[in-house]
């Protein structure tokens, strides 16, 4: 296999092209893809470009033959394939790099790109295998060690991983699935950098799905731009702006103007940790002594890739997880996060995926807002005899106050969208009397109109004098969002900024620790 | 012969022999379980699969006069319950833990219903192959009677590392374990690949129970096993899911479990109970001292349900 991996390399000719005509994929009533043409030229870097639920995905599953589109056809190199199981896309030389990682982590690096050879023999010759594969890497624009098991690997690391499995593979037509958003700006660059070089020099075709505007207008040749399940435009990238392509990802959507910032001046420290530490699910210490301090009417961002201990860091925050050393202060007193001080000291938290962490599924929304005040008056009597009327009644007040989208208080919360449990949550955590408030990737995979809403609800929070501490993978959003900027890496704080001296390289380094 | 007097030698000696003796079907069913764990399922059904397995092997070469025609067949038995506990986990949202106790029930239960004729008549046991010859010690020599099963069994340990590590269908046994996500993305069926490796276990928890009522205790009972195959599984986990671990907990277990008669053979008696009761407090000991409340098991497969 290696063999091909290496003809693709030498010989340009080979490259190959898909063309999408007419696609349609109907999911029961709901139509995901509407009649999507697009064509991918042999040799070229290729975006697609859309808002989450806008039909990128299913669109290369539909490529790949994890799905059977409804209606129409995809070309590979000119001929029509009915593709209907993955299998078969990559025996045409189409591969995928999933979102989320597909390495097996207790396996070495030589174990994994072995099990992605097609030709994986009876008895594995592991000496045979390796000097296969060091030779397979001397062409490869990239190495890493054979020996290191995969979950040992930085995610920069699994990502070009996932990306020489696939080479080794024999792909000539790259899906790349979001394929920077788990890498630090100067890894992403390395990434994509090398990845155009190969569509230039060696005649890949690559496909990636994306929804980074600087990603596109510094590596991509071609744009395509999808919304709700439609083909809406494109071109070469030369001829667009960044205000071109998202007039064309959100349309004619109408924006809520971001809460402007008030000029805050208070020095009272709200929260603080004192020489923070914390272990994670394997014993491994994630957070190292950490000391950090949010003001009154700040927004403290802490940046960084993920897996940096930052998980653990709100987990211990939100009393979820228990400090291994140090200790948190709030109000200057020591707090524990039991809820008894939640509720004197008014710490209140969003954490990331809120569905999971901070919901119960089949509960209602009524139910799930009223987690925080349900053993309190008016809700309950003597704070055990439940009152659900009065429940009901103030969820009423909180769906319509934060615009909640549901069929009514009674609706099991795992039945809502992703941007409407975010907005339950909020509503459940800001409704009262707030002094803290620990956010952390508040707006993961929410469209357009539910970001810019969530984000101004922080705002608007920290300009009522809340201390927000704010934890995220999403630099835009840190720079956006923050007063002040910190950058963890291997569980500690290694940089800290005001918003005005920040500088993207400066940060971007720290956060691949340099 | 003349009857010579070890005195307290003689404990070690059975300690030495009763772990060999004892530990064989604590070595298949943790053998059996620790293939099907590394595929990303617990079968907790083995207790049931085990006894069964006595029960079929014993009847089987009651029927024909050949042992080891009972010990394939009570393989065949045990891999029938593996196939059976796999083609309900292949349905959606079904839990492999609670399935393993209701067949753990279902397999015992069978054996006792299947087994009430085979509880009087004398079946032919297996052979043991004497390796104390050169000894003039007649406790020696019988010590050193070692089973033909453990032997199989011996020799099953690098065969199964052999196959987890070098082979094609060991590889992708280990990839869905550790990861659903990438086996799909590779193109293994998940199912397939657990089906296989839940049957194979089944059938050496199968062979694993053809020990007892075919060499030792050497007859078949309703209270055959003292749930040994339920310590097995309790045994993978502590042996880290690794075939040469889990050859070395048998060990421990079996003479664990030699210890309360081979005491009493030399005359303590005080505290007898006790001491048969020592597999069990060192279960409990080793899960307390191996597990934490804040790590996962070090090389737990990933997709295992009790360790997700």
């Amino acid at each position: 296999m290696s063999l091909s991996a290496k003809t693709v390399l030498q010989h340009p000719a080979a490259a190959v092209g898909v063309e999408i005509i007419s696609l349609t994929k109907q999911f029961g009533e709901f139509k995901a893809l509407d009649n999507v043409s697009l064509k991918i030229r042999p040799a070229t870097f290729h975006a697609l470009l859309g808002e989450n639920g806008a039909g990128k995905s299913t669109l290369v599953k539909c490529v790949m033959g994890y799905y059977e589109p409804t209606e129409g056809n995809v070309l590979v190199g000119n001929h029509e394939y009915a593709i209907t199981n993955p299998q078969q896309a990559q025996s045409l030389g189409l591969g995928m790099v999933y979102q989320h990682f597909t390495v097996v982590p207790h396996m070495t690096v030589l174990e994994n790109m072995t099990l992605a050879s097609a030709d994986l023999p009876k008895i594995i010759d592991w000496s045979k295998a390796r000097r296969q594969l060091v030779e397979f890497m001397t062409n490869m624009p990239f190495d890493i060690n054979l020996d290191t098991k995969a979950h040992d690997l930085s995610a920069g690391e699994k990502q070009k991983l996932e990306i020489l499995k696939q080479l080794y593979l024999g792909s000539k037509f790259l899906i790349l699935d979001e394929p920077t958003s788990v890498l630090t700006p100067g890894e992403a660059d390395e990434v994509l950098g090398l990845i155009r070089d190969m569509t230039q020099r060696a005649g890949l075709t690559v496909l990636m799905i994306t929804h980074k505007f600087r990603e596109v207008m510094s590596y991509a040749d071609e744009v395509s731009v999808l919304r709700q399940g439609k083909y809406i435009g494109g071109g070469l990238v030369k001829d667009l702006t960044p205000d071109d392509m998202a007039a064309m990802m959100v349309g004619s959507e109408i924006l809520q103007e971001s809460a402007t910032r008030e000029q805050q001046h208070s020095q009272e420290v709200r929260l603080e940790t004192i020489r923070l530490s914390a272990l994670d699910d394997t014993g491994h210490q994630a957070v190292r002594g950490i000391s950090l301090r949010v003001k009154s009417g700040e927004i403290l961002g802490i940046a960084g890739v993920s897996g940096n201990g930052q998980k653990e860091l709100v987990e211990v925050l939100a009393g979820q997880r228990k400090p291994a050393e140090g200790e948190i202060r709030v109000h200057g007193k020591t707090y524990r996060a039991t809820r008894k001080e939640m509720r004197e000291s008014k710490v209140f938290c969003l954490p990331e995926e809120p569905l999971k962490n901070a919901c119960v599924k089949g509960m209602s929304v009524a139910e799930n807002m009223a987690f925080r005040t349900f053993d309190t008056a008016p809700q309950s009597r003597g704070g055990w005899w439940l009152q659900p009327s009065k429940i009901v009644e103030k969820s009423k007040e909180l769906i319509q106050q934060y615009n909640v989208k549901t069929s009514g208080p009674d609706a099991p919360i795992g039945t809502l969208s992703g941007g409407n449990v975010q907005r339950a949550v909020l509503a459940r955590e800001l409704s009262g009397d707030v002094d803290v408030l620990v956010v952390a990737n508040p707006v993961f995979g929410l469209d357009f109109a539910a970001v810019s809403d969530i984000r101004s609800q922080i705002i608007k929070a920290r300009n009522r004098g809340v201390a927000v501490l704010l934890v995220s993978e999403d630099l835009d959003e840190i720079f956006e969002l923050s007063d002040r900027i910190g950058v963890m890496f291997h569980g500690e704080i290694v940089h800290e900024t005001s918003i005005d001296d920040a500088d993207l390289r400066v940060i971007g380094r720290h956060m691949a620790g340099n | 012969m003349e009857a010579v007097d070890l005195g307290l030698w003689s404990v070690p000696l059975a300690v030495f022999a009763g772990a060999i003796r004892v530990s064989t079907p604590f070595l298949f069913v943790s053998l059996g379980e620790c293939l099907t764990e590394r595929s990303g399922r617990i079968n907790l059904g083995l207790e049931g699969t085990l006894v069964f397995g006595a029960m079929s092997g014993y009847a089987v070469s009651y029927l024909t006069g050949s042992a080891w025609l009972g010990v394939l067949v009570a393989g065949l038995a045990g891999s029938l319950f593996g196939l059976l506990h796999a083609l309900i986990c292949n349905m959606p949202k079904v839990n492999d833990i609670a399935l393993g106790i209701a067949l753990m029930m279902l397999g015992t239960g069978l054996a006792f219903f299947l087994g009430k004729n085979y509880i009087q008549p004398q079946a032919p046991n297996l052979p043991a192959i004497s390796l104390g010859s050169w000894s003039d010690l007649a406790p020696v020599r019988s010590a050193l009677e070692i089973n033909a099963l453990f032997i199989i069994g011996l020799i099953l340990v690098p065969s199964l590392i052999f196959f987890l590590n070098h082979t094609r269908w060991g590889l992708m046994l280990r990839t869905v374990g550790d990861s659903e996500d990438a086996a799909r993305a590779i193109g293994f069926s998940v199912k397939g690949v657990r089906t296989f490796s839940t049957m194979a276990g089944g059938f050496l928890a199968g062979v694993g129970g053809s020990f007892l009522s075919l060499y030792y205790p050497g007859s078949w009972s309703e209270g055959l096993s003292s749930g040994q195959g339920i310590t097995a599984v309790a045994l993978v986990i502590f042996a880290r899911w690794n075939p040469l671990y889990c050859f070395y907990a048998s060990l421990l277990f079996g003479g664990a479990g030699a210890l309360g008669p081979a005491l009493q053979a030399v005359g303590i008696t005080s505290g007898y109970y006790l001491f048969n009761a020592a597999p069990y407090i060192l279960t409990l000991i080793i899960m307390i001292f191996s597990s934490s409340s804040t790590h996962r098991f070090a090389g737990a497969p990933g997709e295992l349900s009790v360790t997700r």
